[in-house]
């Protein structure tokens, strides 16, 4: 498996999932400059957190326009597995290969904390080897995370087994505490009909080595190994 | 106010007659300008180097001591680290956003321009109470400007610490912080050596914002202020994110043979510093630097000090490959002019030699050397008398902890982005400085950066000396050893003679308590004129240090939380009668004076020796420094974040008879509160009699939910949940945020 992670100008976390997908999974893993990004030459694509173009505009809005995102948009057409962490999320929610919007936290401010993530669904490649309902300590760090939909489309994301993961506590129950940005349902990420485009706004490459982890956790590995396995045979 | 050829100059009449000397002519405009800028405080140094020389600055680690942007040291197998603090006070005062955002681009360039990547940053914030909504702004705004210029270039901020006082009620202090990490054989230097290597300035573009700076920071706030807030510059986040990325590409190809940031001085401060570094010149022609307005005149696009702005010495042959790589980041770039022989920098605009000033001249004005006077408030205020020990002390505990200088401060570190790049190992509020691994190897560094002006203000040896042992007993209990340091110092004007008193005595603290203990410091910042006219107030003395040590094991690293009821706690250190400056006198007694805490500087190395030797033994469940707030305050600290409380007899723990209030919020040094499993606690005792340092097992982790101290016979008992409220949601409440989660 050949996986690519797209640089944009501003994008910041491309060093960190390259760590671990290189340096922890021992992947086949190459940063690309958006310019450079062919979509042919990889098996799977993952967009990063940070700050495309500056957040100018809108968050994410800008790179959604850029050429690297119609190769993206090819690999979501032909199955591909393709996740869209943070400003990824941003990015993948901008160009509508996931549906919604991602407004301002509702404390105004940006947040980064740790919170528990609940695996809603494991039809996706990235959590197919993780137990559904499986509870996860990752961390957030974002200042327009804040999940919008209409209600009906909710339901349809309900209908469609879309709802990716959702903010919890640590019990595994939704409230409004556990609700870091003021997510409606307390949705922290959702993935397209197919399930190949998954985007999410906590960072899992972030939560992958215990030594990182004020849990001794390493939950955000499941996430990737779930992504291995799939490729490994596992689809 | 003096004037050359009809230009305003911030400088004395000698100092306009020895450039007058120096140049052997009469400066014209341009140079006026030039001069000016350089000669300021800010770029100069000119009052505070003949007290600086004291500081010890050399050791077997340090690659790159103080003079250049920032200091390096190694930390084993060609790792270095690349550290500086500055401050951005004057701008953050009158634009808090914008002046705080800059504040860290400017300390990010500083680290950037040795060739490191920076990997974290630090702020030590001073404000006025929170009760006055001026300070609330100024509060809410620059934290606003560090969490979204820092977040968005990527750059973890993982420690500082806020304090609220009102001396600095209109003269915020904003320090800023940043470390970098390299390997050895990347650093870069500021210096321009090899005549016909050419200049490249890349990044933002020139323009009218920012223009004296530095003379505007070498002046004390007044009224009119708030029209020098074109002089604060506008920070752009994401072309500085560019600027990284480009810059540390453009390093390894291996062309760069200088690097320079344009900070306070703009491009006269990087032309002079770095020909004057290499004993060469320079010439510029000003028609090729890209500007942002129309019509600006040379005298303006020399001091200009518009931000995200680098130059770049690079070798002819290399211009090509190092051009390209800015074109990769559409990062704009000319080359503006070469290096020559001539020992000067030679400005042209139009083909016109419109400025000729030797470099060094430039690049090492004269110093000054200005006289000092002891305050006569130093003694008035040490013999205050000491006040009742209030009925109730359980309720002092719940003030002293609800006090916006003790109250966690989540509300800020949570808006900062501590997680980015993967290094974070200790966030911030899990101990006393922040711990950052070095991807790839099992090692690791902490690093806190530490001032306390209460103590200061009192007694500013021991301010300065206290400052740095606390710095480094923060970062030993998280396992590190203490490797060198660099300090932020902030103080009033230097043409006052007291107030130069109390700098020079920070300064003699800060070398003793380094000399002792072996560490050097590798660099620094002053920060004069931080007080204001409207008020007439003049701000506590900020010595603020940055101490950065290294983990050679990452299994060494220790939290602050209590992990489990039933753990020992063993206090480390006496307690003595030091109430001055305490939280307790100034927050709940509203007492300005007492005295301060001293600092025995032997004894205060040997036990951080001992501390560091028996938390690297791994039998240290939980280690914190214990200060602000005193026992009663640091203990409660250890409880919060896994809700653990504690049970503790304080009997025994001071040579003195002291009050049940001394005992609990005294503030002195060498202490420090230890945990242990009941297994451990006869081999961790026995490693601190061994050398002589007071220990004793005062109590036990409980999760009963209630803090109990005892002593004489005497009980005093706070409830969890109470304190839990009050840690978490004072800041909070403060700034108008109802529900806040922690």
């Amino acid at each position: 498996m050949k996986i690519a992670i797209i640089q944009f100008p501003g994008s910041n976390c491309e060093y960190d999932a390259l760590h671990v997908l290189k340096n922890v999974f021992r992947q086949d893993t190459h940063l690309v400059w958006h310019k450079d990004f062919n979509s042919g030459d990889f098996d799977a694509v993952i967009l990063p957190g940070g700050f495309s173009y500056g957040d100018h505009l809108r968050a994410g809005v800008i790179a959604a326009y850029s050429p690297a995102m119609r190769h993206v948009r090819e690999m979501a057409a032909e199955g591909k597995p393709v996740l869209g962490i943070c400003n990824g999320f941003q990015i993948l929610i901008e160009s509508k290969l996931l549906d919604g919007a991602l407004l301002q936290n509702n404390c105004l401010t940006f947040v980064c904390k740790w919170v528990n993530l609940r695996v809603e669904t494991t039809r996706t490649p990235f959590t197919k080897f993780i137990n559904e309902s499986s509870i996860l300590r990752i961390p957030i760090a974002h200042k327009e995370g804040r999940y919008v939909n209409t209600r009906r489309r909710i339901k349809e994301l309900y209908d469609n087994d879309q709802i990716v993961f959702k903010y919890v506590d640590e019990n595994g129950f939704e409230s409004s505490d556990s609700n870091p940005n003021g997510s409606m349902d307390n949705i922290a990420g959702i993935c397209n009909l197919d399930g190949n485009v998954v985007g999410l706004m906590p960072h899992p490459e972030r939560a992958s080595e215990t030594i990182l982890s004020p849990y001794k956790t390493e939950h955000g590995r499941l996430i990737f190994e779930s992504l291995i396995k799939y490729f490994n045979g596992g689809r | 106010m003096t004037f050359i050829d009809g230009v305003k100059v911030n400088l004395t009449e000698e100092e306009v007659e020895k450039a007058k000397t120096l140049l052997g002519r009469d400066p014209n405009q341009v140079e006026a300008g030039m001069i000016d800028v350089m000669w300021s405080e800010h770029c100069s140094y000119k009052s505070s180097k003949p007290f600086l020389k004291q500081l010890p600055k050399e050791g077997p680690r340090v690659l790159v001591g103080p003079g250049m942007d920032a200091g390096v040291i190694d930390i084993n197998d060609g790792d270095v680290v690349v550290f500086k603090v500055e401050t951005h006070n004057h701008p953050s005062a009158i634009e808090p956003y914008n002046g705080a955002a800059t504040g860290i681009g400017g300390i990010v360039r500083d680290i950037l321009c040795m060739g490191a990547r920076p990997i974290a940053l630090f702020d030590n914030l001073r404000f006025g109470k929170l009760r006055s909504n001026h300070s609330k702004w100024l509060f809410e705004y620059v934290v606003k400007g560090i969490s979204d210029y820092g977040n968005c270039i990527g750059v973890p901020t993982v420690g500082g610490d806020v304090e609220f006082d009102d001396s600095y009620e209109n003269n915020c202090l904003v320090n800023v912080g940043c470390i970098g990490l390299a390997r050895r054989e990347e650093i870069a230097l500021s210096v321009a050596k090899n005549i016909g290597d050419i200049l490249i300035l890349m990044g933002g573009s020139t323009g009218r914002d920012g223009i004296h700076g530095v003379t505007f920071a070498s002046r004390v706030l007044t009224e009119e202020s708030e029209a020098d807030r074109p002089a604060v510059q506008i920070g752009d986040p994401f072309t500085k994110k560019l600027i990284i990325e480009a810059t540390l590409e453009a390093l390894k190809t291996g062309y760069v043979t200088g690097l320079k940031d344009l900070g306070g001085g703009g491009l006269t401060c990087a032309a002079s510093e770095m020909s004057g570094a290499g004993g060469t010149g320079v010439e510029i022609d000003l028609d090729k630097v890209f500007l942002r307005e129309e019509n600006m005149i040379p005298y303006e696009i020399m001091i200009s000090e518009s931000q995200e702005r680098m130059l770049f010495v690079v070798k002819p042959e290399g211009v090509d490959k190092i051009t390209r790589i800015f074109d990769k980041y559409e990062l704009s770039y000319s080359i503006i002019g070469r290096v020559d022989g001539s020992q000067k920098v030679n400005v042209y605009k139009n083909g016109q030699l419109v400025a000729q000033v030797p470099s060094r001249m430039l690049s090492d004005p004269p110093v000054l050397n200005r006289p000092v006077k002891r305050p006569s408030y130093i003694d008035q205020l040490a013999e205050v008398s000491a006040p009742p020990t209030p009925l109730n002390l359980a309720d002092v505990v719940y003030k002293l902890v609800g006090s916006p200088n003790l109250a966690s401060k989540a509300w800020v570190y949570r808006q900062y982005d501590h997680e980015v790049g993967d290094r974070t190992v200790i966030k911030p509020g899990q101990a006393d400085a922040a711990v950052l691994r070095i991807l790839g190897k099992n090692k690791a560094i902490a690093a806190k950066s530490d001032a306390t002006p209460s103590h200061s203000y009192l007694d500013p040896y021991n301010g300065g000396a206290g400052a740095l042992a606390e710095s480094c007993r923060n970062i030993a209990v998280t396992g590190a050893e203490p490797l060198a340091w660099v300090d932020c110092l902030s103080f009033g004007n230097p043409e006052n003679p007291e107030v130069l008193w109390c700098f020079n005595e920070t300064i003699k603290g800060l070398t003793d308590y380094a000399l002792k203990l072996n560490i050097p410091c590798i660099g620094g910042n002053v920060s004069f004129y931080n007080e204001d006219q409207v008020s007439a107030r003049v701000v506590k003395p900020c010595p603020v240090v940055l101490t950065v040590g290294l983990i050679e094991d990452c299994s060494y690293i220790t939290t602050m939380s209590f992990k489990q009821p039933g753990d020992r706690i063993l206090m480390i250190g006496l307690t003595y009668r030091e109430m001055g400056g305490s939280e307790y006198y100034t927050f709940y007694h509203n007492i300005q004076g007492g005295r301060a805490p001293v600092v025995n500087l032997d004894l205060e190395a040997v036990t951080l020796k001992t501390v560091l030797k028996a938390v690297r033994t791994g039998k240290i469940s939980a280690a914190h420094d214990c200060f602000r707030g005193g026992i009663a305050v640091s203990l409660i600290e250890m409880g919060m974040e896994n809700n653990l409380s504690a049970s503790v007899n304080l009997d025994g723990l001071s040579d003195l008879d002291l009050k049940f209030d001394e005992l609990l919020f005294s503030e002195s040094h060498s202490r420090y509160i230890l945990t242990t499993r009941e297994e451990y606690l006869n081999d961790i005792i026995e490693i601190f009699t061994q050398n002589n340092i007071p220990v004793k097992e005062i109590g036990v982790v409980t999760d009963s939910g209630r803090f109990e101290f005892e002593y004489k016979n005497r009980r005093v008992s706070c409830s969890m949940s109470k304190l839990r409220k009050l840690y978490y949601e004072t800041i909070p409440k403060y700034m108008g945020v109802t529900e806040w989660m922690k």
